[in-house]
């Protein structure tokens, strides 16, 4: 246990000094504690480096957790949906978490490091929650988020960037792929993950390298427009890729005070996720019960007709808005690289199959004034960006 | 032999928006362009080593995002990078920078005058709101002032009630607006010389008209209305280049079922009965089709490719004077590295921007006198951009495009053809103006293409080179467009229809007079419309 007084103010992240440097409009906002930029010059320009080129978003601020322990596996394969089973080392898998009640407490990212030994990523903080599913499991759970300093690595362009930096293994490592290399004698782990739905990689290092990483990172990524980005950039790639984020598509179900504010996974079109064939696993009975009756809820990726957002919109079945809303809208964007009006947003079911059309009411304002639009919207089921190089092994140069 | 419902001449970005709609309402079209490559002016050519040029067009601002989103061109492979800002470069050492950021802008702008920075809101105001105006009337064709068709009668009135909403004030100042010089309009705002030559450049790109020449203040509106992902007045670059836009338009075309056919220059258009019947090629082949649209300018349409004995004889004589003048050239450079200035600070945004080395009023009107004694400017109008700091597919990495826009350049020297040394003498003129600027710049080239108007009519076919297909002065705009009469896309001959940029709303990669031509023609043909509609700018 450490003493002393509690650190008063933000946290600066390992890389902070650098992207202090690259900082041109003082846009800050905190995360888990952490400073950390909405905008380092301007997002725009940062979320074409995304699409373009080469972005870096610092995550380290991102909660992280050690698995280890002879029933490591047992012991996800009762905490998440999926079967982890499946997920051999050197992998990583996208998975949620539920209470007994079916509903989604959190998403994250389960990273098999090495046999038996996995890290588990994920918006919010669950100490509690993870030692109590460990109950009779022989596991042992370590808080890392500071231990380990990560960047995305995040465009068309990151692979030229990274294979300047002589990492053995990089072409050939497919999505949702991870490796350990060496970066001047220290581990650096690789893995093809991201928030973006593009090509990308993230890496993940010791915080003692982090500055060192990040020179090296910026030296590859000169002649490959390679800039840091901040949260707002990463955000509209985020819904363009069709990821959810916490507290935007769902609230963390064990922090909710009103019923029916919660998500199950099937509810957030993640059934995918849910496997009924392996041992019981946390909210299992529940969300076969779901599954039978139906849920209450659909997650709707919205490709929307005009260009106004539809930020907190509400969703009708049709265009007089009478009756009452079937929903609303989670997040909006206007996707500069699919120009489209996209949304995803919440609808009670029979609504919101793919291909089905809703509207949209959207509230927009000029100059002042307050207008009003239903705009025609079509429920789609793939993500709006999808390009072929995020699955190409090896990646081109594009 | 095969009867194709629709033949589209060109596949330039405006002849493959046509021909994509057509297909897209079930019509079986072909498009035949002369070249062995597609996309007229609107193009990305391999003419070094590993280098992509946007040798023509090179940056995007105007197509309308209605066409963008519905031909689904994203899927197709376009997508277009917004860019920030511009640079004026001064003979006294000083630069006048724009920038993305406001604040900055407002800053830099307060440097020269507080009074410019203070009066720039009221000039953005003023001009967006000319924005407003025409914007609407893009994707639409335009009325006929003389007609009392309903849809005729409907359009005028709804263009008539947004102009009364305006205001008695505001209706005045528009009325002004669409006739004024830019040097006059920027006058009314502005005291610093280098500011205002620095907004006075949109005034004439691609038109044969000096800074003080009335009408060229629309010609500044017409670089603003564009925008990039609702940006007004912001301009973008496409990723692999300008040519992306066009590969992505016949993209789509070719899912919709359509048929290209390259080098198939048409040599006439064919009329029998009054009626067109087909085309045929240069190569001696000919192709029946039930209509033929010509996306070629109107000159090159019925001057070259029409027999005149097929047209109406005021109607020849109308197109024979449609002005269409080369006024602008270019010069498009592979770098071995990227220049300095060092007039910039190290690492600064503007290296991003549009770049000029012009810096006065008085040498911006002067490039036009040289112009009009048939000569190219001894101190050229350049407008300058290097794609390849944001796009990584144009250059090896670390090397660079260079595309330079000039003004002004005649399409031919004192009524002759250009000679091979006249035109290295014009590239000089380019590279020394930049050089002056640049210490490093000439070591780092490594090869230059230089591009007169003359060059781009002969490999392109656009007349004189005029890069908006026909001058965009008010007596050549809106139902003046390409001539009066004719501003609705159908030509004089049945089943005769025109959707290059000679007509309504005019050039610049906006892909509406191909979109509009074929609404109109889906509509005689009795087919459902596939073109979208107007977004709208409430």
């Amino acid at each position: 246990m450490k003493q002393g007084p509690v650190h008063q103010g933000r946290l600066k992240s390992p890389f902070f000094s650098r992207l202090e440097k690259l900082d041109f409009v003082n846009e800050w906002h905190e995360w888990k504690g952490y400073s950390s930029a909405d905008q380092l010059y301007c997002s725009d320009t940062e979320y074409f480096a995304i699409r373009n080129a080469t972005a870096v978003f610092d995550l380290t601020p991102m909660t992280k957790y050690r698995i280890t322990g002879p029933d490591a596996l047992d012991y996800l394969n009762r905490l998440v949906t999926r079967d982890m089973a499946k997920v051999r080392p050197g992998r990583v898998a996208y998975a949620v978490w539920c209470d007994d009640n079916g509903q989604v407490i959190d998403d994250g990212t389960i990273f098999h490091l090495r046999e038996g030994e996995y890290r588990l990523c994920s918006q919010e903080r669950h100490s509690a929650w993870l030692q109590a599913a460990a109950i009779g499991f022989d596991v042992t759970i370590t808080h890392e988020t500071e231990d380990v300093a990560a960047l995305a690595v995040q465009g068309p362009t990151s692979y030229s960037v990274l294979s300047k930096l002589n990492l053995d293994g990089l072409g050939e490592l497919k999505p949702f792929g991870l490796m350990h290399c060496d970066f001047q004698g220290t581990e650096l782990m690789v893995s093809r993950t991201g928030f973006t739905g593009d090509l990308g990689y993230e890496l993940w290092i010791d915080p003692d390298k982090a500055e060192a990483l990040w020179d090296a990172l910026f030296e590859a990524g000169e002649l490959h427009g390679i800039r840091a980005i901040g949260t707002t950039a990463l955000d509209m790639a985020r819904i363009e890729a069709g990821y959810l984020a916490a507290y935007e598509e769902f609230l963390p179900a064990d922090e909710t005070v009103r019923t029916g504010v919660s998500r199950s996974p099937l509810e957030l079109g993640l059934d995918w996720l849910v496997d009924f064939k392996k041992p019981n696993f946390n909210g299992r009975r529940a969300l076969a019960e779901e599954k039978r009756k139906g849920s209450v809820w659909r997650l709707v990726k919205l490709d929307i007709e005009g260009n106004k957002e539809a930020h907190h919109s509400y969703i009708f079945s049709n265009a007089k808005a009478s009756g009452s809303n079937i929903g609303f809208v989670t997040s909006a964007v206007w996707s500069p690289v699919c120009k489209q009006n996209i949304a995803l947003g919440t609808v009670k079911t029979p609504h919101g199959k793919p291909g089905d059309t809703v509207w949209v009411e959207i509230y927009y304002q000029r100059e002042m004034h307050w207008n009003r639009k239903m705009a025609k919207a079509t429920v789609v089921d793939k993500p709006f960006w999808f390009p072929p190089r995020r699955g190409a092994t090896p990646p081109g140069p594009y | 032999m095969k009867t194709y419902d629709a033949i589209v001449v060109g596949a330039g970005h405006n002849g493959l928006t046509n021909a994509a709609f057509l297909a897209k309402a079930g019509l079986d079209v072909v498009c035949v362009e002369k070249n062995d490559y597609i996309g007229g002016a609107t193009v990305s050519r391999n003419l070094y080593k590993d280098w992509w040029y946007s040798n023509c067009s090179y940056v995007c601002s105007l197509l309308r995002p209605e066409i963008y989103r519905d031909l689904e061109l994203h899927k197709h492979g376009l997508q277009v990078t917004p860019y920030g800002g511009s640079v004026q470069f001064m003979e006294n050492g000083d630069y006048y920078g724009s920038y993305h950021d406001h604040e900055v802008a407002y800053r830099e702008m307060a440097r020269f005058s507080r009074h410019d920075a203070d009066a720039y809101k009221t000039y953005s105001a003023d001009t967006m709101r000319q924005c407003r105006f025409i914007r609407d009337f893009l994707l639409s064709t335009a009325p006929d002032p003389t007609s009392l068709r309903p849809k005729d009668l409907m359009e005028l009135a709804r263009i008539g009630g947004k102009f009364m909403n305006m205001g008695e004030d505001r209706m005045y100042e528009t009325i002004r607006f669409w006739t004024m010089s830019v040097a006059e309009y920027l006058d009314e705002y502005f005291e610093t010389d280098v500011i205002k030559t620095a907004f006075s450049g949109s005034g004439i790109i691609g038109t044969a008209l000096g800074i003080h020449s009335p009408g060229t203040a629309y010609v500044l509106l017409h670089h603003y209305m564009g925008d990039v992902d609702g940006n007004v007045g912001s301009w973008g670059f496409a990723r692999g280049g300008t040519g992306a836009v066009s590969k992505a338009i016949a993209g789509a075309y070719q899912a919709a079922g359509g048929e290209l056919r390259t080098e198939s220059g048409v040599d006439q258009i064919i009329v029998r009965n009054g009626k067109v019947s087909g085309v045929a090629l240069e190569n001696g082949d000919e192709i029946q089709g039930r209509i033929v649209v010509s996306a070629m300018d109107v000159k090159r349409t019925f001057l070259t490719c029409m027999d005149k004995n097929d047209l109406p004889e005021k109607f020849h004589r109308r197109i024979e004077n449609f002005k269409i003048r080369g006024s602008s050239g270019k010069v498009n450079i592979a770098l071995d590295g990227l220049p300095t200035f060092p007039a910039l600070p190290e690492g600064s945004s503007l290296y991003h921007s549009d770049m000029h080395f012009i810096d006065s009023m008085e040498r911006m009107e002067r490039a036009y006198d040289d112009w009009k004694d048939g000569r190219w400017s001894e101190d050229p109008y350049i407008d300058m951009v290097i794609p390849t700091l944001s796009d990584p597919t144009m250059a090896p990495p670390g090397k660079h495009f260079m595309s330079c826009f000039v003004q002004y350049c005649p399409h031919q020297i004192e009524g002759r053809r250009w000679t091979q040394e006249e035109k290295e003498a014009f590239g000089q003129t380019v590279i020394n103006q930049i050089a002056n600027y640049s210490p490093d710049f000439k070591d780092l080239i490594l090869h230059a293409e230089i591009r007169t108007p003359q060059d781009i009519e002969d490999e392109i076919g656009i007349t004189e080179g005029n890069i908006f297909h026909g001058e965009l002065t008010m007596d050549q705009l809106l139902f003046n467009r390409p001539i009066p009469g004719y501003a609705q896309y159908r030509g004089p001959v049945d089943g005769l229809y025109m959707c290059g940029s000679s007509n309504h709303p005019g050039g610049g990669i906006m892909a509406a007079p191909g979109a509009n031509a074929a609404r109109e023609i889906l509509s005689d043909l009795k087919r459902p419309n596939t073109v979208p509609e107007n977004w709208g700018d409430d």
